[in-house]
């Protein structure tokens, strides 16, 4: 499988990370020897293998569906690179 | 040089149990010796108000007779933890400005037993590489250099800045995490030790995350014992980490008999790699020759799946970094990019993302959004996922049949200069972990402990390898190694 310069614009934009029409070259060539090195595990047999969910086999804690933290609308907007009236700001989203 | 900021974590706490120091003394040291040391770039955020002010709060406990065992001991705290009202950006320029209104829980429960702050150290952009060479900060420094020779040499990735602070005694013990060998390796290329503790073994809350379910945190010391007391204060159950294992937590300090008579060592002959220098096949053939001395029976194993484990992680790694790494959107912290006029949200995110993350880490982000891209994900994220259960399954044999730990060398070889590795392309500096990410990728607990000099005088490590949650047997067996092998060369001191 060799990425073409398209299929790396394509995933430069699913990644939303810029990336110049000069550099995309450089980057699909990155992605090919990265890939080509993953390449060797369709040399590997994992018929009625299971694909590994957990590292460690525990089941999940389940605990009470209750509130345990709130009222710190300060404390989440204060790291926000635009915060106004209690919201964090974007550009405009809807035309 | 300062003999306090040089002492262990053991010896200083039995220092200030007895009154022979004080915590404000031991502080004044490290702090001190990190302001001398700025040529290694290990300390990236100083907190010495804060540290004063948290070695007198310790003197003061220490007076009234309550010491849990970190009490008044200046710590180093890799980047990548969040600490309230401190800098905590996992050297990105993407948190630039990045303030956490919270505290990890790792640090928590160090600041909880009366451990000392003395700043943030440096380390790979979001932990991604192995010499600390993508952080925003610039390169950290090892304090170690080849003899005769004035090169600055890599202390390892991606918790560079926490080896170089412990190797030079700019603190006593620091902590680190591991996702591929990023404790591990970083500590054999100072002359340290690094424990990876079994994944859940301690909470991942509030460490800025990479990829979910391989990474860990753990302590980078002086020595085995160090490890042992720091896995104590740290380990245990969270709620707030719903992978965090709620089982009870040994005391790792006493179970360092230095006894490991019967203990089966296995040494997995896939491990032998080509080209592997001549110097580390020798050191791990007496690391074995220790061990057997000391009464454990060496036993030759296979792990038949290791040649898989890096293009596993490879694919792993990235894929949930991509998904991990969302959140940074120019929308609740850190950096926003300026914009033109009409831009929307998109551009803010595009924009945001080119200009906040670095090379390795948009080229990791990109190379997950692929393998889990439509059409991809089975065949690159699915069958990854297939091949770590194999290679978990290639452990599971080995302990089943009676193995206790696994013996093998830290790293491939000593560490490497500083923009050595630039010009190779991104595959050669992922070899680096070829020794570790197995473990990883199989959830174990590892540890490398400093085990000989190469031929320049570079430190070189061995890695030991144990079964899930026994953190003591192994840190045992690796006591057993640390003695045999008298590791106690410390770098000169060209910085200071």
């Amino acid at each position: 499988m060799s990425i073409d310069i398209e299929t790396a614009a394509k995933v430069a934009k699913l990644a939303r990370i810029r990336v110049e029409d000069d550099a995309l070259p450089a980057l699909a060539a990155e992605f090919n020897t990265i890939l080509g090195f993953i390449e060797q595990l369709s040399e590997v047999d994992v018929d009625d293998v299971e694909p590994m969910v957990s590292v460690t086999p525990m089941r999940l804690k389940r605990r009470e569906d209750a509130v345990s933290d709130g009222d710190i609308q300060d404390k989440v907007l204060a790291n926000a690179p635009d915060a106004r009236e209690g919201f964090f700001a974007v550009p405009k989203v809807v035309e | 040089m300062s003999e306090l900021s040089s002492l262990t974590l053991a010896a200083a706490r039995d220092g200030l149990r007895k009154g022979e120091i004080t915590a404000t003394e031991l502080t004044e040291a490290c702090l001190s010796e990190i302001e001398g040391a700025s040529a290694l770039n290990a300390f990236v955020h100083n907190t010495p108000d804060l540290a004063r002010e948290q070695a007198a709060a310790a003197d003061a406990r220490l007076k009234s007779g309550d010491a849990p065992d970190l009490c008044g001991i200046p710590l180093g705290i890799k980047d990548l933890f969040c600490t309230k009202g401190v800098a905590s950006q996992a050297a990105s320029r993407i948190l630039e400005g990045f303030s956490p209104e919270y505290e990890s829980t790792v640090t928590s429960k160090l600041w909880d037993q009366g451990a000392v702050m003395l700043g943030k150290l440096n380390m790979d952009e979001f932990a991604m590489g192995s010499s600390n060479e993508t952080s925003v900060y610039g390169n950290a420094i090892n304090p170690w250099r080849r003899d005769g020779d004035g090169a600055d040499l890599t202390p390892g990735g991606s918790s560079g800045g926490s080896a170089a602070a412990v190797a030079a005694d700019l603190c006593l013990a620091a902590t680190g995490t591991d996702t591929g060998g990023s404790i591990r390796q970083p500590a054999a290329f100072t002359g340290i030790v690094g424990l990876k503790p079994t994944y859940g073994r301690c909470s991942r809350w509030g460490i800025v995350a990479f990829a979910s379910s391989l990474d860990q945190a753990g302590p980078m010391t002086k020595t085995v014992q160090d490890a042992a007391i720091f896995l104590n204060a740290i380990a245990g159950h969270d709620a707030k980490d719903s992978t965090s294992a709620d089982l009870a937590v040994p005391d790792f300090e006493a179970m360092l008999t230095g006894d490991i008579r019967g203990k089966k060592i296995g040494i997995p002959k896939e491990y032998h790699m080509e080209g592997m220098p001549a110097e580390i096949e020798a050191l791990w053939a007496q690391g074995a020759d220790m061990l057997r001395d000391a009464g454990a029976e060496i036993v030759e194993i296979s792990l038949p799946h290791t040649k898989y484990a890096l293009p596993t992680y490879y694919v792993i790694a990235p894929a949930e970094a991509s998904s991990n790494l969302a959140r940074y959107d120019g929308v609740r912290y850190g950096h926003r990019a300026k914009l033109a006029q009409g831009d929307g949200i998109t551009e803010m995110y595009e924009k945001t993302r080119a200009e906040g993350f670095g090379h390795e880490v948009q080229r990791r982000v990109m190379v997950g959004t692929y393998v889990l891209s439509a059409g991809f994900y089975d065949a690159y994220y699915n069958r990854a996922r297939k091949v770590r259960s194999l290679i978990k399954r290639d452990f599971e044999t080995v302990f089943s049949d009676g193995i206790d730990a696994i013996l093998t060398p830290a790293t491939p070889s000593a560490a490497f200069g500083l923009g050595e590795m630039t010009e190779a392309d991104p595959v050669q500096m992922y070899l680096n972990d070829v020794f570790t990410v197995t473990v990883n990728l199989a959830g174990l607990p590892a540890i490398s402990v400093p085990a000989g000099r190469d031929s320049q005088g570079l430190p070189l490590g061995l890695q030991l390898i144990g079964k899930p949650w026994e953190e003591g047997d192994l840190l045992n067996q690796a006591q057993v190694l640390e003695r045999a092998a008298g590791f106690d060369a410390k770098p000169a001191r060209w910085w200071a």
